[in-house]
């Protein structure tokens, strides 16, 4: 690690600032300088990043002017919501926190009161971290990115959008647009848990699951778990193993125990391996009880 | 790099300045203006040391392009007090001992600040949620908590 990488007092990076009233003017300037642009929003990855020289854009272009991208839109069949749209204005949202309260204690999750107040949902998602606490309860509900580049704009779901820890789908000259969640029908029963060492730091393990009963037995079950793996995972194995199976403790105990074979954790700072693989089994047992309990009956 | 022109209001002054893009709203505070309140802790997010108010609302100076406040209104510790009037918060933190090096204490007063002008009534719990973005190493919390209940009590009257 070189001196420089321990600053954190001033930006040693020189750069030409736009700061576009459009969409389309942001792509215009994302097409001219492609590799050498970062795109600014809330600044709370990105400007850490640069203070450590581990990004040096020539040009910062702040896409928090754009109306198109800081939108919560009620639609039909679900929620849209643009990419610059601050945490913390998604967590005060009625209609989240009505709609999609998933959503709502994902992002209530995140960081501190300012972090929030900066920080976006775009930008949450484009730093790609595999702990992104929005980017699990999004996985879990089947959002979809939408994605705007030089030759119109193209959708992708959000397990499409990460590749790995900081790379996304997004190629140099796009830029995420909105993220659209499809509503939950009333009955469906959601959880979040997240495990870390204080309550605003990055999640050491995070769960969400998506529960739907009749009857007792499930219907649909969607179980997302981040910090677990490159990128925010699904449990297809355990999700599909649920599916039509009465919500007993020893089923949730074997989906759980599925979910835990299937992750691909890491040791890092903040916990082992071993560890993840023990606590990602007790915490979706844990999510997939209390989904189950807030779950209507359809 | 050229620099740009800012229009912002500073503590209820209007203010018009030339900066670089890269210039963070913490130096230009401090090392430009000499507004020398809000301190630098940890430059990542970490400490809310930084802590100011923009549009009313508690942001990190630390991690703000100065140009990102043209337009808006930015307030700082210095703006608080009615010349040597203070406000309700910085009383209570001063009549509770909320405070002993002092360091954190400009942070935690602004999120105080914002906290009761959202929520002029809030719960233990919900203090500590809000101020839980702002360290403090020597008090141990507890007056500081204690402080901004006195602070919302004052200010309810």
């Amino acid at each position: 690690m070189g001196i420089n990488r321990l600053n954190t007092h001033v930006l040693p990076v020189r750069f030409e600032y736009h700061a576009p009233a459009s969409l389309e003017a942001a792509v215009e300037l994302l097409s001219a300088y492609g590799g050498g642009a970062s795109l600014l929003a809330g600044g709370t990855d990105l400007l850490v990043k640069m203070k450590q020289r581990l990004v040096e854009p020539g040009h910062v272009i702040n896409v928090k002017n754009i109306g198109a991208l800081t939108r919560i839109e009620d639609g039909a069949d679900g929620l849209r919501i643009g990419a610059a749209t601050r945490l913390r204005t998604i967590e005060r949202s009625e209609l989240v926190r009505g709609k999609l309260p998933l959503l709502h204690e994902a992002v209530r999750s995140i960081g501190s009161v300012q972090v929030r107040n900066m920080a976006t949902l775009g930008g949450n998602l484009c730093n790609a971290s595999p702990a992104a606490d929005s980017a699990v309860a999004l996985m879990a509900l089947d959002a979809e990115a939408r994605i705007m580049g030089p030759d119109g704009a193209r959708t992708a779901s959000l397990e499409e959008f990460f590749l790995g820890p900081g790379l996304t789908a997004l190629r140099p000259d796009e830029i995420l647009v909105e993220v659209s969640t499809p509503y939950l029908p009333e009955v469906a029963g959601t959880s979040f848990i997240k495990l870390g060492r204080r309550s605003l730091d990055l999640a050491t393990i995070n769960v969400a699951v998506v529960l739907e009963l009749a009857g007792g037995v499930v219907t649909d079950c969607r179980i997302a778990l981040g910090s677990v793996a490159p990128t925010p995972v699904r449990m297809r194995r355990a999700e599909e193993f649920l599916r039509g199976k009465e919500l007993t403790s020893g089923a949730m105990e074997a989906a759980a125990e599925m979910a835990s074979e299937d992750i691909r954790p890491i040791d890092d700072v903040r916990a082992t391996a071993e560890y993840r693989r023990e606590a990602s089994k007790a915490l979706t047992r844990d999510a997939l009880t209390a989904a189950g309990e807030r779950a209507g009956e359809g | 790099m050229s620099r740009m022109r800012i229009e912002f209001t500073l503590n209820g002054r209007r203010r018009h300045l030339d900066v670089e893009p890269n210039q963070l709203l913490l130096n230009l505070l401090r090392e430009g203006l000499y507004l020398t309140g809000t301190k630098y802790g940890c430059g990542i997010g970490e400490c809310g040391a930084c802590t100011v108010l923009v549009e009313g609302e508690p942001v990190l100076s630390c991690l703000t392009l100065a140009v990102d406040v043209d337009g808006k209104e930015v307030e700082t510790i210095e703006g608080l007090a009615r010349g040597d009037d203070l406000d309700v918060v910085q009383k209570a933190f001063l009549d509770e001992a909320a405070v002993q090096c002092g360091f954190c204490t400009p942070g935690f007063i602004m999120t105080t600040r914002a906290l009761l002008n959202e929520n002029p009534d809030p719960t233990e719990g919900e203090i500590r949620e809000y101020l839980k973005g702002n360290l403090c190493r020597c008090t141990g919390y507890v007056n500081i908590v204690r402080a901004v209940k006195r602070a919302a009590e004052k200010s309810r009257g």
